[in-house]
């Protein structure tokens, strides 16, 4: 009995959050489909996905590892470039479609992957705010790279290069990446059941992996390192765990957004893009699932939505964060918040064990 | 490195050690901060299976000790030896999975998650799961949570705790989070548990129970215990072994009989105390 309750708690988190993705899916797939919804808000579906992505797998180091990160969209462009990079360099190999973009997004986790484990190796190893530091000037130089890199494909393979499009050495190539201007001639292979599929593979290995043992090991960590350390958790192993799955998942993202588009460049992530996923996941909650994606949906479409206040849509935006930040953060809000959850679950529990009781009464009577 | 240790003459061997090593033995140990040295040539020894007491007035440097045997504190000075082997350049999570075990004088449980998910982290270098059935729920997932659910549920019916595996560790009552702080040390699977000021802030009959499990702690896991505790009639009636701290160095060892006629304790330790029961 105890147990079931103590379980239910986060098997409550993963039906909520599946359910609301799949619904949204079955509501928004065939309005698209059929032209129903407007065209400005069809074209936000990819990004909407992408951005959810962002915001759970910063959760993962915001919330549920507690360090802070200001360069997640460093991450997400390594993704993004990456990922152009390998689906341009198939397009002729690779026929289909969706496996390009799956091979597109696959790679551009790795990349990302791997960033994450140089910067985690020697940051997470120190006490203190230094991630936050590194990771701030991570995603500046991750962008000035990206600016002057140029990169090209022939049937000779792939070319790079730092100082233009001439030095690559191409006869009759393709140029993917053309320094400032970013990556160009992208296919925009990215599809709204891709975001789905991306998001609902996020939701599965962040909420197995609090759910297990490595998990418990980071919550720990975050909850109290001196008493982790006391029972035998290696800190840096259970930190770089949590980080690299992040910025895994945040490559991954990266890549689908990027074939959303047919040019991106290398600007659109940075800074503000960073600051503007951690403000989805304080907003959604630290280590809030379903908070986090509701707030990335609503924050997101909040400056459409205000699109005809033009000139005062920056400024509204503004307010209503602050307003959300103090809502949220209001203890008596708390509470009544807190009391009306408590009496929606009495209420379900009480009409579940109405309609649990029912069935159960005509089998006792059967078998008697 | 399985060496036989002599035994030094001042410590105390329980006679049922069949194995006569001692599981700990600490040689003239000592930290400084800064200028303060808060301990200094503190070298003890502690039976495979003994109970043995850490007192002290306050500001003594016991805690330190702790933190010393634990590698929160680099010691400055001095060796720790477990079951035969250094502890030197090894971090704090690498001493517990060598054997060492402790709870915190200012209680430090994971407050906002279940007393189960405290005791499985307490399991955490036992339960065998690796990262990809963590990942996927698969690959064994489903047994080792099994196995780890039962034996932690095992361990908190050792402490009558069972009933309440569910709830959130810190809305437990005082003597409970320590009673759970215990049982998530235990459940590293240690040869010596430290304890720090298990009785602070519990009742005669919390602390009458304590003390019954100390014992039993030690009976039925075979391990040694070693507590820091300002509760005079609880380290005189279960340690077997006492060590007295006062400024950081050692102002005797021995029986409790011994310690309780010994002119220097009686002059540091319980002079200090009569001073403060008048000043209160
Ligand atoms: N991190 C530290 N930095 C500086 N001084 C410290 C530190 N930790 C402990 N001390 C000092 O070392 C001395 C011993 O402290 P300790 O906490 O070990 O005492 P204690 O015997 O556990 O006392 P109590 O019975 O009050 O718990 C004190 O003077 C304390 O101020
Ligand atoms: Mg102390």
């Amino acid at each position: 009995m105890i147990k079931f309750r103590s379980l239910s708690k986060s098997a409550r988190t993963g039906i909520t959050s599946y359910s609301i993705i799949l619904l949204a899916f079955a509501i928004l797939f065939p309005l698209q489909n059929l032209g129903i919804i407007n065209h400005s808000i069809s074209g936000q579906l990819v990004p909407i996905c992408t951005y959810i992505v962002m915001a759970l797998s910063l959760n993962l180091t915001v919330g549920f590892l507690g360090e802070l990160s200001l360069g997640h969209a460093g991450f997400v462009s390594v993704g993004a470039f990456t990922g152009v990079i390998a689906a341009s360099s198939l397009q002729d190999k690779v026929s289909p479609d969706p496996l390009r973009l799956v091979i597109a997004i696959i790679i551009g986790g790795i990349f990302a992957g791997i960033v994450g484990l140089l910067i985690g190796i020697p940051v997470l190893r120190l006490r203190g705010d230094y991630l936050a530091i590194v990771t701030l000037a991570f995603g500046e130089i991750i962008k000035n790279i990206i600016n002057c890199l140029y990169v090209g494909v022939d049937n000779k393979g792939l070319h790079f290069s730092m100082t233009d499009i001439k030095s690559l050495g191409m006869e009759n190539g393709r140029v993917i990446l053309n320094g400032p201007q970013g990556a160009v001639g992208i296919e925009q292979i990215a599809s709204f059941t891709a975001g789905i599929i991306l998001i609902l593979f996020t939701l599965f290995v962040i909420l197995n992996l609090v759910n297990s043992k490595a998990g418990r090991a980071v919550m720990a960590i975050r909850d109290n390192r001196i008493a982790a350390e006391s029972v035998g958790i290696s800190i840096t192993k259970y930190k770089l765990t949590a980080f690299i799955t992040s910025a895994v998942l945040a490559g991954m993202a990266g890549a689908l957004y990027a074939m959303n588009y047919s040019t991106i460049a290398a600007k659109k992530f940075d800074f503000n893009t960073s600051i503007l996923i951690l403000v989805f996941v304080v907003l959604g909650g630290m280590g809030n699932i379903v908070g986090t994606i509701i707030s990335t949906v609503i924050l997101y479409m909040l400056p459409e939505l205000l699109r005809e206040f033009s000139d005062y849509r920056m400024l509204i935006y503004a307010i209503i964060l602050i307003l959300v930040m103090l809502v949220t953060n209001n203890d008596r809000i708390k509470l009544i918040r807190a009391n009306a959850s408590a009496a929606i679950m009495s209420w379900l529990r009480k009409a579940m064990s109405r309609t649990k009781n029912q069935p159960k009464g005509k089998e006792d009577a059967h078998n008697g | 490195m399985d060496r036989m240790v002599p035994y030094p003459s001042n410590s105390i061997v329980p006679e049922r050690d069949v194995d006569k090593r001692p599981v700990l033995e600490t040689h003239h140990l000592g930290i400084d901060f800064g200028g303060l040295t808060a301990v200094d040539d503190f070298s003890i020894t502690v039976g495979r299976s003994e109970i043995a007491g850490l007192i002290g007035p306050n500001g003594a440097g016991k805690t330190t000790v702790f933190n010393l045997l634990t590698n929160v504190y680099q010691p400055t000075r001095g060796d720790i030896i477990l079951d035969g082997v250094s502890t030197s350049r090894k971090t704090t999570a690498q001493i517990n999975k060598m054997g060492i075990a402790r709870t915190f004088q200012n209680i430090r449980l994971f407050a906002n998650m279940s007393v189960m998910d405290n005791v499985k982290i307490g399991m955490h270098n036992s339960i065998n799961q690796n990262l990809l059935s963590a990942f996927t729920h698969g690959f064994g997932y489903r047994r080792s949570e099994k196995a780890s659910r039962d034996e932690a549920m095992e361990l908190l019916e050792f402490f009558n705790m069972e009933d309440v595996a569910g709830a959130e560790a810190g809305a437990l009552p005082y003597g409970a989070q320590r009673r759970l702080e215990i049982a998530r040390a235990l459940a590293t699977h240690p040869k010596i548990i430290l304890l720090d000021e298990p009785a602070a802030g519990m009742n005669p009959s919390e602390t009458a129970e304590l003390m019954e499990n100390i014992r039993r702690i030690r009976d039925n896991f075979n391990i040694a215990v070693m507590l820091i505790e300002h509760d005079m009639n609880l380290v005189m009636n279960i340690c077997e072994g006492i060590c007295v701290l006062d400024h950081g160095k050692v102002i005797a060892k021995g029986s409790p009989d011994e310690i309780k006629s010994d002119a220097k304790v009686i002059e540091a330790y319980l002079g200090k105390k009569k001073e403060a029961d008048n000043n209160a």
